[in-house]
């Protein structure tokens, strides 16, 4: 509790130093991932289940926001629009249901398959829907009327209290019935059904939380893409390969992992981006930390930490 | 004495092998009822139809006289109808208070929001926990567990509901003659408490100084059964052993 707060303050107070505009730039994508990365922990860590969709409904999200504003001409205050977020993301939690319904019958390996699917789906839908998505002329939307010099605050603010909100529905969930629920899923599902534990609701019940939270993420980061959003990026798998692979280094299962494996992963290729200029250099890094990750610290860097320190 | 298992025709088959044929028992209630058989003669399988984790191709299961044929593990879990397994299957990255947390048979709907392991369910833990000598383990992870151990947590598990039925399946299998023995009187000081057991084991001393009855289960149905020394006079028992 005092480290989340301690971490909470640190964070909010960060904006305010002052700082030149790439490292808030840097630091809005740092809390995007954080909050991406422990929302698909809620799914791919606690129960085992490794979706590899999530970046759909990230650009579900991203969609239904630029959608909500597309007709308005312009916004006359900022903070108006984040008002939308609450109704995104139940919204594509009830989405979520029946999709998790179907999708988790099966078993892992076969979810996988099935979730990326869905993905690729979505991502067909996005660039083609014309009539609903603009296809990949792109989406506008009126540009949020913040001043030029504190621009990315609001964004900042606003993904600091979903990442707060995914971590204390973490939280909440280990500590509680739930979480053993989910740790019975992940450990031996058919025994957990044999014992009367509902297995299938509390499945479907973390993968509607999870990708309602990714949705918000998204409709933050369409607005945060000054007036428009394309469907290469709105609906980008590598988004959820940064999701499932900063969980897997900071530590499946874990609150504080996805946060950890975050910060690294997007600070790193932040800054590499930033010193290189943009490249493709980051997929091979990517590619590079996964295996370092599987070989040396398979259940990831927390959970190694703590079974060191026993 | 009432039945307060019966089983009429079962059938099962994967593929080819017919491993459960035609299977008609019943288990009183109150006994400790041994189910014995050569290896791959339908024993597990029958227990995977009885509690639900399969289902039969044809034939009916009553429970405390209910036809129960067809309804999923957790329901007769819950109804008091509750198994092991021959591999031990307990959570092994659960801690032990958390894997008998889990198979409490609570209503979880309702206590989704409760803490993962309450003061009350601590409290509940306990007794069993001392029973089964697992207090001092209680926060440890299951797979820092001997098998033995294992075996004995996750007998002690499925009893955090309060069955009126246990299958237990190979309990002695794998254990060391110490906990063979300390297995053995959990199972008699529960059968006084007034527990049915149905039990597979292969080691037939400890079937013959526990159960009455036995049956006997060869090619996916019973062809023997009465009072343990009955049975071991049986020639068809022998031949079932002997004959493969
Ligand atoms: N899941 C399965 N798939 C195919 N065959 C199986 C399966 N489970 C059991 N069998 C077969 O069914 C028969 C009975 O097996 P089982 O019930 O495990 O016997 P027992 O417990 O008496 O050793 C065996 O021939 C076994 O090979
Ligand atoms: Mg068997």
């Amino acid at each position: 509790m005092i480290r989340g707060a301690v971490f909470v303050v640190t964070l909010a107070v960060l904006p305010l130093l002052g700082l030149p505009h790439w490292v808030l730039n840097m630091l809005v994508f740092v809390l995007m991932f954080a909050a991406l990365a422990s929302a698909w922990n809620l799914v791919g860590g606690l129960t085992g289940y490794p979706s590899l969709g999530h970046a759909a409904f990230f650009g579900i999200g991203a969609y239904a926001f630029a959608l909500l504003l597309h007709r308005q001409t312009e916004i006359t205050d900022g903070w108006q629009p984040f008002a939308w977020l609450p109704a995104i993301g139940v919204g594509t939690a009830l989405i979520g249901v029946p999709i998790a319904a179907i999708a988790m019958r099966t078993r892992a390996d076969v979810f996988a398959i099935v979730t990326i699917t869905l993905l690729f789906v979505v991502q067909t839908l996005a660039f083609n829907l014309h009539g609903l998505t603009g296809g990949a002329q792109g989406l506008s939307f009126p540009v949020a009327p913040f001043p030029a010099d504190t621009f990315e605050r609001p964004f900042y603010y606003v993904l600091l209290g979903l990442l707060v909100l995914a971590m204390l529905l973490t939280f909440g969930t280990l500590r509680s019935k739930v979480g053993l629920a989910l740790a019975t899923v992940r450990g031996d599902e058919d025994k957990a059904r044999g014992l009367g534990i509902p297995v299938g609701g509390a499945k479907v019940l973390a993968f509607a939380v999870s990708v309602g939270l990714t949705a918000m993420v998204g409709a933050v980061w369409a607005y945060y893409q000054v007036g428009i959003i394309y469907p290469q990026f709105a609906v980008d798998p590598l988004v959820t390969i940064a999701m499932v692979l900063m969980v897997f280094l900071g530590g499946r299962g874990t609150l504080w992992g996805p946060v950890l494996g975050a910060f690294v992963l997007e600070t790193g290729q932040q800054y590499l981006a930033y010193e290189l200029g943009a490249s493709q250099f980051y997929l091979i890094a990517y590619a590079m930390i996964f295996l370092l990750i599987m070989l040396f610290l398979p259940r990831g860097v927390l959970p190694s930490l703590a079974g060191r320190l026993r | 004495m009432s039945d307060l298992l019966r089983v009429d025709g079962l059938r099962k088959s994967y593929g080819g092998v017919t491993a459960v044929d035609d299977c008609s028992l019943a288990v009183a209630e109150g006994t400790v009822t041994a189910l014995i058989g050569p290896n791959g003669s339908g024993k597990t399988t029958l227990f995977d139809l009885i509690t639900g984790y399969r289902k039969p191709d044809a034939g009916r299961v009553f429970f405390a006289g209910q036809d129960v044929t067809g309804r999923g593990p957790g329901r007769l879990y819950r109804a008091g109808l509750s198994r092991t397994f021959q591999q031990a299957r307990v959570f092994p990255q659960l801690t032990v208070v958390e894997n008998m947390v889990a198979a409490a048979g609570h209503r979880w709907w309702r206590q989704l929001a409760t803490p993962r392991v309450s003061a009350a369910d601590r409290a509940r833990t306990e007794a069993l926990l001392a029973e089964f000598d697992l207090t001092g383990d209680a926060d440890r992870i299951a797979a820092e567990l001997s098998y033995g151990r294992r075996k004995l947590l996750e007998f002690a598990a499925v009893l955090m509901s309060t069955p009126r039925l246990v299958l237990l399946d190979e309990p002695a299998a794998g254990v060391n003659p110490v906990l063979v023995e300390r297995m053995e009187q959990h199972v008699r000081s529960r059968h006084a408490a007034g527990v049915t057991f149905l039990i597979v084991e292969h080691d037939l001393s400890f079937v013959m100084r526990l159960c009455d009855p036995v049956i006997v289960l060869d090619a996916g149905r019973p062809i023997s059964q009465g009072d343990p020394s009955a049975v071991r006079a049986d020639p068809r028992v022998l031949d079932a052993y002997l004959g493969g």
